[in-house]
């Protein structure tokens, strides 16, 4: 799926350029990066996807969760060069119109403050109730703990997510 | 508020403003900005816009466009500014567009109440001017339905967005009138609605960016981008107290993508700053390529040689008021800190407030009780890694990005870059936290800098290593509490001392000054390399939570219930108050007590068993806020199961928002008491990241929160600090009833003896 093609050379460094066949939000997309680019990079530099956010780059705030096939995933520490042919969701690709039930439940609790973990917060929630459609508290804050919120909107975030649950 | 189907207002916004001439190309679509769908009809966009003032302007077909002057950081000012002018204005704020005004001191003058965000003071600062220009474009638009109709201008009356003349039964909606309302002369002292008037102030309305947030739109300064623009990153001194020596980039620019390695000092030698200008590294070097993850390689690749600064000092300039702050060489510690702080509380300091005569009441004490609380510094730790965009062709620069204090920064950019103020044009993008840090926005200028040297569009970007060992930290503060009680418990005396690096967080004439017969005040300070600034109330965020636990340690040696104490005490500032110059109304501090007491069944409901409750209250930023809080210990370690919040700001312009902001205080509160701490070693910050720094996390946080505000008509005071404070004191007073043992240092999940 990717072919590779030497780029540049130094005395010190060799990166090697690759061509990456992405299925991204339900679209094909290719990009030219370095493999061990992030996906984070990828999408935000690359795609001009900025809904998923830089927070830490280490895999420590989940203010970068993106889906991979179901699963929630820290696109900061995720290379390029390990998505393969796995489809990947991120916040613009939720819904087609904001009107995923997680985001409704967000809105009707009008849970953000500063709002920039939310797309975050919101991916995070989304493949918990995908996992786990009936959690409980203890599973929804197991699940979300990973998630910062600097703001601290913890009690909007887990009631929109028992509001999502039906 | 409703969904527009187009986004045309913002070009037509553009021709009012010097953002026309910028003419850059935006990559993304940055202008879905002004959209708002939390209603699921839609707006017709008006073909012409009529501007009315510097806060609005409206359609021929009645969309009215209403301009947010401060920046938003998660305050929701974006939608609570806005709804003060719709009120006023007497629209229906399903008609209103909401848009973030560019920053311009001619039409919004004054560094601080132009338009600043921090001290709580941006819908305190605006009320008056917000209201009047709603008001100023009804009156403009009812005087040209006189004129039209030929009737007197005072038998029109107005509601939602329609003008009728009962008499004639003639009637129009504003859109008709704009036109001609908008050549009338604008009205110096328009009428303001009564209070009792009002439909939309204190109805609660969803944030007008609710939408956006949760599809992801880019809104950041992080999400800025334009055609041809290039990532910067920056390396700086890996400790205070050390400067650049000499780097070698040639390896770095080497590397794939990098267009340039330099380096940037911030501001010129001697350059006189302004009170937001501090900087933590005044050099450092700049990594400038095609994308992050590029600029992030090129960056370890970097060769930099470090070396010991020499003391410097910097003369700040504030409103006419020039201070010198003088940073020693050296590579500080947290641990020598503590213990400097220890003994310089040990010795006199400078007397800021003395009522009667303390000395003598101590002497003669029966009981003297004398407590100390300290500290750490903390990092402000924003979700969005400081960052800015810049643009610098020729002598004019464009800048846009996150940042609370542009009017600040503005003439110091300009100083730096040698142009006219009038030159420059900041666009305020919103912001992922602020809490302070935000106000000093150096960032801004090595944005520019940077931009300058590579003649390109750049987006300096930190990372989150970078911002948060570039901090404009949180002090340490330490506090030594004492009381004289006599042999029948009373209170003789009240003596208060208190310091920090470097600066003092007291309040000489805050509460209990005023209540006390013989109170004394005093502080001092010890200067420090390590850059501090404002942080989530200001000294209040350590003051109140030790005055608080101290308060609720003196009710216990006086046998009194710890609401009752602080009544009786607020009962006598009121009634015959000790000395003038007391900086805070009794009645409002004791109304917040009150009604904490009645929602949290205080005294009257016993909490769960298992359950231990804290109580404190705090006054700052013109308001007044009370919590209690119960919890229960799992493991060793507290749980909080309810916080009960009783608020005083005055009129609440959108309660679920201001409901959301007071758990947000309360929990962001509860996690730095327990958990929030920057240490130092050889001037090094010792947690570079999430994985060192603690936030408090989901399972942390309190498991309900009970926000109830004080109904009055008082116009609006401070909101997003005062809830703040006082959750230290609550916290330490519950955890003292549920282990038996009093927490003095925090973080409090240090104090072993009580956490285990």
């Amino acid at each position: 799926m990717r072919s590779l093609h030497p780029n540049l050379y130094s005395s010190s460094t060799i990166t090697i350029m690759a061509t990456f066949n992405l299925n991204i939000n339900g679209k094909k997309q290719q990009v030219d990066v370095d493999p061990a680019t992030p996906m984070l990079w990828v999408l935000r530099d690359h795609l001009n996807l900025v809904g998923t956010k830089y927070g830490c780059g280490i895999a420590q705030c989940g203010a970068c969760t993106i889906h991979l096939g179901d699963a929630a995933m820290r696109s900061c520490v995720l290379p390029v060069a390990q998505v393969g042919e796995q489809p990947i969701t991120t916040i613009e690709g939720l819904s087609e119109n904001g009107d995923h039930p997680v985001q409704k439940a967000w809105l009707e609790h009008d849970v953000a403050q500063c709002g920039y973990c939310q797309a975050g917060q919101i991916m995070n929630a989304t493949a918990l109730l995908k996992a786990n459609p009936k959690p409980s508290d203890a599973e929804i804050e197991g699940a979300m703990n990973g998630n910062i919120c600097r703001c601290a909107t913890y009690v909007r975030i887990k009631a929109a997510i028992k509001t999502a649950a039906g | 508020m409703t969904t527009v189907k187009s986004s045309n207002s913002r070009r037509s916004f553009l021709k009012n403003t010097i953002l026309a001439s910028g003419g850059l190309v935006i990559g993304v679509n940055w202008l879905t900005g002004c959209k708002n769908a939390s209603s699921e009809a839609a707006l017709t966009m008006p073909k012409e816009w009529f501007n009315f003032n510097a806060y609005l302007k409206i359609g021929e077909n009645g969309v009215v466009t209403i301009f947010t002057p401060n920046p938003e950081f998660g305050q929701n000012v974006m939608t609570s500014m806005p709804m003060i002018v719709a009120e006023e204005l007497d629209v229906d704020w399903k008609n209103v567009l909401v848009e973030m005004a560019p920053h311009d001191p001619t039409k919004f003058p004054d560094a601080i109440f132009g338009q600043f965000t921090g001290g709580s003071r941006g819908i305190m600062s605006k009320w008056e001017p917000l209201r009047k220009a709603g008001a100023a474009a009804r009156q403009m638009l009812k005087e040209a339905a006189a004129q039209a109709w030929q009737v007197p201008a005072a038998e029109i009356t107005t509601s939602a967005g329609v003008l009728t003349h009962v008499k004639s039964g003639k009637s129009a909606g504003y859109g008709e009138m704009a036109s001609a309302a908008a050549k009338i002369p604008v009205p110096e002292k328009p009428t303001l609605k009564e209070i009792k008037d009002f439909k939309l102030i204190s109805q609660s309305q969803k944030n007008v960016r609710g939408k956006e947030i949760v599809t992801g739109k880019p809104m950041f300064g992080l999400d800025y981008k334009v055609d041809g623009m290039l990532i910067a990153m920056i390396a700086q001194p890996p400790a205070f107290g050390m400067k650049l020596k000499t780097f070698d980039g040639s390896a770095a620019k080497a590397m794939p993508g990098i267009k340039d390695v330099f380096s940037i000092k911030t501001y010129n030698d001697g350059f006189e700053k302004a009170m937001f200008d501090t900087n933590a590294f005044p050099e450092l070097v700049a990594i400038v390529g095609n994308s992050t993850w590029e600029v992030m390689q090129a960056k370890k690749a970097l060769k930099v040689e470090w070396e010991a600064a020499p003391a410097t000092s910097d003369i700040v300039e504030f409103r006419g008021n020039k201070r010198t702050f003088n940073y020693p060489a050296g590579l500080e510690s947290s641990a020598d800190h503590h213990a400097k702080m220890t003994a310089l509380a040990a010795k006199p300091g400078k007397v800021m407030r003395k009522d009667g005569d303390p000395e003598a009441a101590f002497k003669k004490a029966a009981k003297v009780i004398e407590r100390s609380y300290s500290c750490p510094h903390l990092a402000h730790n924003c979700m969005e890694p400081m960052n800015f965009f810049a643009d610098v062709k020729g002598d004019k620069v464009k800048v846009a990005g996150p940042l609370q204090a542009p009017g600040i920064i503005e003439p110091t950019l300009a100083a730096r870059m040698g142009i006219p103020i009038e030159n420059i044009e900041i666009e305020m993008t919103r912001m992922g936290g602020g809490f302070g840090r935000r106000a000093y926005s150096h960032y801004l200028v090595e944005a520019a800098l940077i931009s300058q040297k590579v003649n390109a569009p750049v987006k300096l970007m930190y990372t989150r290593e970078d911002d948060m060992t570039n901090g404009i930290y949180r002090p340490a503060y330490h506090a030594v509490y004492r009381a004289a009680l006599d042999e029948n418990n009373n209170l003789l005396a009240f003596h208060v001392k208190v310091g920090g690096i470097p600066e003092s967080p007291l309040h000489a004439d805050r509460f209990p000054a005023g209540a006390i017969d013989n109170y004394l005040a005093e502080e001092w300070q010890l200067d420090s390399n390590i850059t501090i600034g404002a942080f989530r109330a200001p000294r209040s965020n350590f003051i109140a939570g030790a005055e608080r636990s101290f308060l609720d340690e003196l009710a216990e040696a006086m046998g009194k219930d710890p609401i009752e104490f602080r009544l009786e005490l607020l009962k006598r500032a009121k009634e015959n108050p000790v000395g003038e110059k007391n900086d805070y109304d009794a009645a409002r501090y004791a109304g917040v007590l009150e009604l904490v007491r009645e929602k949290s069944g205080w005294g009257k409901t016993a909490p769960a068993a298992g359950t231990s409750r804290g109580v404190a209250a705090y006054f700052c930023h013109a308001s007044y806020a009370a919590h209690v809080l119960d919890l229960t210990m799992e493991n060793g370690k507290p749980v909080v199961q309810k916080v009960t919040s009783a608020i005083d700001c005055g009129i609440v312009v959108n309660p679920d928002a201001a409901a959301n902001m007071t758990e947000g205080a309360v929990t962001d509160g509860i996690g730095n008491a327990l958990y929030g701490e920057m240490t130092f070693k050889a001037g090094a910050a010792e947690k570079t990241n999430f994985d060192k720094y603690r936030i408090i996390r989901m399972s942390e946080a309190p498991k309900a929160i009970d926000v109830h505000f004080v109904k009055n008509e008082i116009a609006p005071t401070g909101m997003g600090e005062p809830p703040f404070p006082p959750i230290f004191g609550a916290l330490a007073n519950a955890l003292y009833k549920a282990t038996g043992k009093r927490v003095y240092r925090q973080p409090f999940l240090g104090e072993k003896a009580v956490m285990g």
